[in-house]
C-alpha cells in the first residue's frame, strides 16, 4: 500500500487572467509513490495549475506545500531545484547530441578540465538501467524512437534535479501501444521508488491502467479527486462533462423540419479512412442539409479527423469521396476547390492571421479561391467583412481594425466567418464556440441549423455534448482515436456518454 | 468625427521615418555643404537639354539600388531573403553585353566594331533577353526555396557564390566594354531633362504596384509572411506565390543590371552590382518591413535606397576618403539594425506608453498651451 | 527488447564522402599534372592555404550552432594592415601578435552580442562586421603595406622538413593552422562549450530549457571566430610579408564553401572540423589544379566552387529532410 504521506499540497489556488478565470479555489494534492492522473477539458485549468506549481505562473490566492512545508514557486529555474521537474510533449532535448550528453550535459563529470566520457557514459547507462531500459548510451538521441526519447528526458529530469515529483505532459500523444506500455512499466518503476507522478492526458483507458487517482477540472474548478478504483469510466466522462448521471433531463431540441427522411445528396464518403498514430480507420458520410455532430473527448481524434478530411494531412489508409468522386491530391486548397471548408481547432497557429484587418481575415479563403487576379477590391471587401460583423455579432469599431487586437471570442468568429464567406457545400466546424459568450453561442447554434435548412452539409465537433445533440440529425463518437458509434438523432444524452466512456 | 488627426496619420504612415532620415541627412548637407543641392541645366550635345545636380545623381545612380529594393521587398515580406541579387545584376549585365558584341575566345574586338556603332543582336531581343536571364535566376531562387524547401538564405547564397562565376562564363573571363550608343540610353539618356533611369524606376513602382495591390498577391504575400499555416489552411497557393517574388526579384535585378551596365558602358563579372544585396536589404529594412516577413510597402522601401545613395553621395562630396566610405556604411548599418530590432521597438514602446511619459508630456502640453492661451 | 531505428547514414558517410572526394580530385589532379605526385605539392597546400584553414575552423563551430560568420575576410584585411602598420612603426611582433589577436577576440565577442542580445540575424551583423573591418583597414592604408620585420621574415622563410618524407618541407606557418584544428576538435568533443554549441545548433530552445549557458556560448563562439581570423591575418601577413586592405576579398564564402564540403550542416548541429580540414584541402587541390593548367582563369573555380557547394547542399538538404519524414 503506497504511502499516504503527501509530497505536494495545493489549497485554494487561484489565478485569473485579464477576461478570464482560469482557476477558482482549486485544491490538489499528490502522494509519495502515487501515479495521480489529472483531466479535463480545453479551458478546465489544468495547464494553469500545472503551470502554477511549477512557478511559470504566481496565483492570486492559495498555497502550496512541499513535504508538509509552505513554498512559493517563484520560477521554473526554483521549482526545478525544489525537486518538481517537468517532461512535455515536445521532448526538450538535443537528437544530435548522445543519450549520454542529454541526460548528463550541465554536470557532467569532468577530468583534468575536460569531459571524462567513460565516466559520464557509465553514469548515464546506470541512470537510465534505473528506468528499466538497456539501450546503448553512446549513440546519438535521434537514433531511437520518440518513446525512448521520452524516457531519456524523464530520466534527465531524475538524475540531475533528484526529483522527487514528476509532472508528464500529454506523454503517450505521439506514442503506440507498445510504447505506452513501456512508459508505464517506467511510471510504475519510479512509483515503487516513491516518486510523485502528475499524468496530465485525455486517454481515458490509460488513465486506468496506471492511475492511482484521478483529479477532474471543469471551468476552472475541481470537480473532485476520486480514487481510480472506485471511480467507474461513466461517471469519469460524467463528471468531465459536467453532468451527474441523476440529473441527465432530456433537453429540448430545435425542431429540424425538412428532408429528413428523403433522399439526401451524399456530398463526402469516407471509407477506412485513417492515418498511422492519428486516426483509426473511420468511415463517414456527409450529406446535403444534415448536420453530423461528433462526440468525443479533447484528443479522441476528432481533430485528425476532420484535418483528414480538410485535406490538411493525407491519409495512409482508406478512401475519401467527394461529390463522388475519389481524392487524390490532399489539400486545404483543393478542398476549397471542392467546396468543402474548415473552421480549425487551434485559431491563433491556424486560422488568424493576425496582423491583416478583419476584412482582410473574412476574406482570405474566398480570394484563395478567386485566385490572384480576381480580385475582392477593398470597398467589396468591406461590405462583405460587415455582412459577417452583423450576421455573427463581432465586435469593433470597424472591419479595419486589426484581428490581433481582437478578443479571442470575436476572433473566433472572424475565422468562422471567413469560412462562411465562401459559400462552402460541406463546412467542418472544429470547436467552433470556443470562447464565445453564451448568447453568441446560442446563435451560433442557430446559424448551424439554418445552414443546414439552406442545404450545407455540416460537421460539427465540440467538446460540449449539450451543442452537439441540440444542432445534429446524426452523432458521431470518437474514443481514443476510433470511431466506436453512429447513432440518429434521436439518441439521449446517456447513451452517447456512456458509449464516450467505453467499457463501464 | 473619428477621423484621426492628420499629424498623427502623417507619423504612422511608413513613409514618416525614412522621410525623416532623408530630411535628416539633407539638412547636415544645407549646414556644412549647400553646394550639394546646385542643380543646372545642361546643353549636352548627344542627350541635349538636362538637369545636372547631385540630386539628379542621386535617383539616376540610385536607380539601380531603388529597383532592386523593390524586389527584395516582396521577397523579404514573404519572410525569406535574396543574397542573389548582385549577381544577377552582373548576370544580366554581361548578357547585354555579349549579345551586343559576343567577343568569344581570345577574339579581339574588331576595329569594326569599335567604329561602326553597331550590334550582333537587335536592341529590343538584347532587353528581352537579358530580363529573361533574371527571370530565369529568380526562378531558380523561388523553386530552390518553394519546392525543395531550402532555407532562403542557404538557396540564394548558391546563386551569390556560383552567379558571378556564371557571369564571367558569359564574357568569357574579360570586362566587356560596350560601344553600341543605342544601349547607353537607359543610363544616360534624358526624356524631358529627367535622366531616363528615374522613368523606369517610377514605371517600375508603378508596375509593381499594381501588380500587387490590383490584384490579391500583395494580400496573399502579406499573409504568408505573417503566418504562413494559417494562410495555407486559408487555401493560399504559398508555393506559387514564392515562387513568383523571387522571380519578380530576379526581374527586378535584371533590369537594375541593364541600367547600371549601359550607364557604366561596361560589364564586369567581379564588380558589377557588389555589394547590392546588403544595401537593398538595409532599405528594405529601413522602409519598415520586418525581417519576418509581413506588411510592406514598396514606395517606403524605394525612400529607404534613395536615403543609403544620398547618404552615399553626401559622403563622398564632404571629401570622406574613399577608404572610410565602406567603415561608413558599416556603421550606418548598424544605426539602422540596432534601431529598428525589436529591442529598441519594445523600449519606445515602454518609453512612450509609461506613465512617467505621458505625465511629463502632459505637462509640456498644458504649460504650452497656457502660453498660447488655448488647451488642444 | 528495445526499439531502435536503424542508425541513419548521417552519421559517418559525409565525412567519408569529402575525405573520397579530396583523394579523387587529388588523384585526378596527380595523373593530370605528374608535378603534383611529388610529395611536396600536397604539403604545399598547407602552406598556401593555411589561413582559409584557420578560417574555416572558426566558420565551422559558428555554423555549427547555426549562424554564420561573414566578417572573416575582412578580419583578415584589417589584421594583415594594421600589423604592417605598427610594424612600420617600429613596433615589436611580440606587441603587434598578441594584440591583434586581442582585436580579433573583441570584434568577434561584439559581433556576437549584438547576434545574441538584439536577436538580429547573424547574417547581416556579421556582414556589417566585414564592412567595418574592411572598411578600417582601407582607412589605416588604401595601399599594400610592406612588412621588412625581421621576426616575420624568419617565419617566413624557415622552412621545418617532414619527418619521413624526403625533401618535403612547410614553413613554419604553416603549423599554425593544423595545431589550432586540434584545439578545436578538443574544444569540440572535450569540452562543455563544444557540446553546447553542438546543442545549440540542433535545438536552441531544448539546450535553453536544459539548463545549458546558451548566450554565454553563442558570444563565445562568435569570439572564436574572430580569434581564428586574426590568428588566419597573421598568418596571412607572415607569408605575403605585407599588409592591404584588399587581401583576403571573397574569402568568407570559400570558407563557407569549405565548411559545407566538409559535412557541416548550414541548418547547424551537425558537423566537424576533421571534414573541414578536407573541405578545406578539397578547394585548395582543385584551384592548384587550375593553376597548373593555366588557361583557365580564375573564375572557373567561382562556378566549380558554387557548383559543388550546390551539390553538397542539395545532398545535405535531401538527407536532412528525408531523417524529418521518417
Amino acid at each position: 500500500m503506497a504511502e499516504t504521506q503527501n509530497i505536494i499540497q495545493m489549497k485554494g489556488i487561484a489565478k485569473t487572467f485579464p477576461g478570464v478565470v482560469a482557476l477558482e479555489d482549486v485544491d490538489f494534492s499528490l502522494r509519495k509513490g502515487e501515479i495521480h492522473a489529472l483531466m479535463g477539458e480545453n479551458g478546465a485549468g489544468k495547464s494553469t495549475l500545472i503551470k502554477v506549481l511549477t512557478g511559470v505562473e504566481h496565483p492570486e490566492k492559495g498555497s502550496i506545500e512541499l513535504d508538509s512545508k509552505l513554498v512559493q514557486v517563484r520560477s521554473p529555474q526554483h521549482s526545478q531545484e525544489l525537486g518538481i521537474s517537468t517532461v512535455y510533449q515536445e521532448i526538450n532535448l538535443c537528437t544530435n547530441i548522445s543519450v549520454a550528453e542529454n541526460i548528463l550535459l550541465g554536470h557532467e563529470p569532468h577530468r583534468f578540465g575536460s569531459i571524462h566520457w567513460k565516466k559520464m557514459n557509465e553514469q548515464a547507462g546506470q541512470a537510465i538501467k534505473r528506468l528499466g531500459i538497456d539501450i546503448d548510451v553512446t549513440k546519438p538521441l535521434r537514433n531511437y524512437s520518440v518513446a525512448i526519447q521520452q524516457m531519456v528526458a524523464i530520466t534527465r529530469a531524475l538524475q540531475i534535479l533528484s526529483a522527487k515529483v514528476l509532472i508528464l505532459d500529454e506523454p503517450t500523444s505521439s506514442l503506440d501501444i507498445h510504447e505506452t506500455n513501456l512508459l508505464f512499466d517506467v511510471m510504475r518503476k519510479l512509483k515503487h521508488e516513491g516518486i510523485g507522478i502528475i499524468f496530465i492526458t485525455h486517454f481515458l483507458d490509460q488513465v486506468y491502467q496506471v492511475a492511482d487517482r484521478i483529479t477532474v477540472l471543469r471551468n476552472g474548478k475541481l470537480v473532485g479527486t476520486f480514487e481510480t478504483a472506485s471511480l467507474p469510466r461513466v461517471e469519469l466522462v460524467a463528471k468531465m462533462l459536467g453532468r451527474s448521471l441523476n440529473e441527465l433531463d432530456a433537453m429540448a431540441r430545435a425542431k429540424y423540419e425538412g428532408k429528413k427522411e428523403q433522399d439526401k445528396k451524399r456530398l463526402v464518403e469516407a471509407q477506412g479512412l485513417g492515418l498511422t498514430k492519428s486516426l483509426d480507420p473511420v468511415d463517414l458520410e456527409l450529406n446535403e442539409g444534415e448536420v453530423v455532430g461528433v462526440a468525443g473527448l479533447l484528443g479522441s481524434g476528432r481533430t485528425e479527423m476532420a484535418g483528414l478530411i480538410f485535406g490538411i494531412e493525407a491519409p495512409d489508409n482508406g478512401s475519401l469521396k467527394v461529390h463522388g468522386e475519389k481524392v487524390n491530391r490532399f489539400s486545404p486548397r483543393e478542398s476549397l476547390k471542392r467546396g468543402i471548408a474548415l473552421c480549425p481547432e487551434d485559431r491563433k497557429a491556424e486560422g488568424v492571421v493576425g496582423d491583416l484587418t478583419i476584412r482582410e481575415n473574412i476574406i482570405l479563403a474566398l480570394q484563395a479561391r478567386y485566385g490572384w487576379f480576381k480580385f475582392i477590391s477593398p470597398p467589396k471587401q468591406s461590405e462583405i467583412a460587415q455582412k459577417f460583423i452583423q450576421l455573427l455579432g463581432i465586435v469593433t469599431p470597424s472591419p479595419d481594425q486589426l484581428v490581433k487586437n481582437l478578443s479571442g471570442g470575436n476572433q473566433q468568429k472572424v475565422i468562422l466567418a471567413r469560412w462562411l464567406a465562401t459559400s462552402p457545400q460541406v463546412l467542418i466546424l472544429d470547436e467552433p464556440t470556443r470562447g464565445i459568450d453564451v448568447g453568441a453561442k446560442a446563435e451560433i447554434q442557430k446559424l448551424v441549423l439554418d445552414l443546414a435548412e439552406e442545404g450545407m452539409s455540416i460537421l460539427f465537433i465540440s467538446s460540449e455534448l449539450e451543442e452537439v445533440m441540440r444542432v445534429s440529425q446524426r452523432v458521431v463518437v470518437l474514443r481514443d482515436r476510433k470511431k466506436v458509434a453512429e447513432y440518429s438523432g434521436d439518441v439521449d444524452d446517456q447513451t452517447i456518454i456512456y458509449c464516450m466512456a467505453g467499457n463501464l | 468625427m473619428n477621423k484621426t488627426p492628420l499629424l498623427k496619420r502623417i507619423r504612422e504612415s511608413w513613409l514618416f521615418w525614412p522621410l525623416v532620415a532623408w530630411v535628416i541627412i539633407l539638412l547636415l548637407n544645407v549646414i556644412f555643404q549647400p553646394e550639394f543641392f546646385k542643380i543646372g541645366i545642361i546643353d549636352d550635345p548627344v542627350y541635349g537639354k538636362h538637369l545636372y545636380g547631385n540630386l539628379v545623381d542621386v535617383f539616376n545612380n540610385g536607380a539601380p539600388l531603388i529597383l532592386v529594393s523593390i524586389g527584395m521587398t516582396l521577397v523579404i515580406a514573404t519572410g525569406g531573403i535574396d543574397l542573389s541579387v548582385g549577381a544577377v545584376i552582373a548576370i544580366s549585365a554581361a548578357m547585354g553585353a555579349v549579345l551586343i558584341n559576343p567577343a568569344l575566345g581570345n577574339k579581339l574586338i574588331s576595329n569594326e566594331i569599335l567604329t561602326r556603332n553597331a550590334t550582333n543582336t537587335p536592341l529590343p531581343l538584347i532587353i528581352l533577353a537579358t530580363l529573361a536571364a533574371g527571370v530565369v535566376c529568380g526562378l531558380w531562387n523561388g523553386f530552390l526555396v518553394s519546392r525543395a524547401r531550402i532555407q532562403p538564405m542557404v538557396a540564394t547564397l548558391i546563386l551569390m557564390v556560383g552567379g558571378r562565376g556564371i557571369a564571367q562564363l558569359i564574357t568569357n573571363g574579360q570586362i566587356m566594354t560596350i560601344y553600341y550608343t543605342p544601349y547607353f540610353w537607359f543610363g544616360n539618356g534624358y526624356i524631358l531633362g529627367l535622366p531616363v533611369s528615374i522613368y523606369i524606376v517610377v514605371a517600375v513602382l508603378i508596375l509593381s504596384w499594381i501588380l500587387v495591390r490590383k490584384t490579391s498577391i500583395g494580400l496573399f504575400i502579406e499573409s504568408v509572411g505573417i503566418n504562413a499555416k494559417s494562410s495555407y489552411f486559408s487555401g493560399i497557393d504559398e508555393k506559387n506565390v514564392k515562387l513568383l517574388v523571387y522571380a519578380f526579384c530576379g526581374l527586378c535585378a535584371a533590369i537594375a543590371g541593364l541600367i547600371l551596365s549601359s550607364y557604366v558602358h561596361s560589364a564586369d563579372g567581379n564588380n558589377n552590382g557588389l555589394d547590392y544585396e546588403l544595401d537593398a536589404i538595409l532599405a528594405v529594412v529601413m522602409g519598415g518591413t520586418l525581417m519576418s516577413g509581413g506588411r510592406f510597402s514598396l514606395l517606403s522601401s524605394a525612400i529607404g535606397a534613395v536615403v543609403i545613395w544620398t547618404f552615399t553621395l553626401t559622403m563622398y562630396t564632404f571629401g570622406v576618403p574613399a577608404n572610410a566610405l565602406l567603415a561608413g556604411r558599416a556603421v550606418l548599418v548598424l544605426i539602422v539594425i540596432l534601431l529598428y530590432s525589436d529591442q529598441t521597438r519594445q523600449f519606445l514602446t515602454r518609453l512612450t506608453d509609461s506613465k512617467e511619459t505621458h505625465r511629463y508630456l502632459n505637462k509640456l502640453m498644458i504649460w504650452k498651451g497656457s502660453r498660447h492661451g488655448t488647451s488642444n | 527488447m528495445v526499439r531502435r531505428i536503424r542508425p541513419t547514414l548521417l552519421g559517418y558517410a559525409p565525412l567519408l564522402t569529402t575525405i573520397a572526394i579530396f583523394f579523387l580530385a587529388y588523384y585526378i589532379g596527380a595523373q593530370m599534372y605528374p608535378a603534383m605526385q611529388n610529395p611536396q605539392a600536397f604539403f604545399n597546400l598547407f602552406i598556401n592555404y593555411g589561413s582559409l584553414l584557420l578560417v574555416s575552423i572558426g566558420m565551422t563551430l559558428v555554423i555549427i550552432t547555426g549562424g554564420i560568420d561573414l566578417s572573416v575576410g575582412g578580419m583578415i584585411a584589417l589584421t594583415t594592415a594594421a600589423s604592417a602598420a605598427l610594424l612600420k612603426n617600429g613596433a615589436s611582433p611580440a606587441v603587434v601578435i598578441p594584440l591583434m589577436l586581442v582585436m580579433g577576440v573583441v570584434i568577434g565577442f561584439t559581433l556576437g552580442s549584438i547576434i545574441h542580445f538584439f536577436k538580429v540575424q547573424a547574417f547581416i551583423v556579421t556582414l556589417m562586421g566585414l564592412f567595418f573591418a574592411r572598411g578600417m583597414a582601407y582607412i589605416i592604408s588604401l595601399k599594400s603595406v610592406t612588412i621588412t620585420n625581421s621576426f616575420y621574415k624568419t617565419l617566413a622563410l624557415t622552412q621545418i622538413p617532414i619527418p619521413f618524407v624526403s625533401n618535403a618541407y612547410v614553413y613554419s606557418y604553416a603549423l599554425v593552422g593544423p595545431l589550432v584544428l586540434l584545439v578545436a576538435f578538443y574544444l569540440a568533443y572535450f569540452t562543455r562549450f563544444g557540446r553546447t554549441v553542438y546543442a545549440i545548433g540542433n535545438n536552441e530552445q531544448s539546450a535553453r530549457l536544459m539548463g545549458l549557458p546558451v548566450g554565454r556560448t553563442k558570444i563565445l563562439v562568435y569570439a572564436f571566430s574572430g580569434f581564428c581570423s586574426a590568428l588566419a591575418g597573421i598568418v596571412f601577413s607572415i607569408s605575403l610579408l605585407a599588409g592591404y586592405g584588399k587581401f583576403a576579398s571573397g574569402l568568407e564564402l570559400d570558407s563557407i564553401a569549405s565548411v559545407v564540403m566538409g559535412g557541416t550542416l548550414l541548418t547547424g548541429g551537425v558537423g566537424n572540423v576533421i571534414g573541414t580540414l578536407f573541405g578545406v584541402l578539397i578547394e585548395g587541390t582543385i584551384i592548384s589544379i587550375l593553376q597548373y593548367n593555366g588557361t583557365l582563369s580564375s573564375w572557373w573555380t567561382r562556378i566549380g566552387v558554387g557548383v559543388l557547394t550546390l551539390i553538397f547542399i542539395g545532398i545535405q538538404s535531401l538527407f536532412y529532410m528525408r531523417q524529418k519524414h521518417s
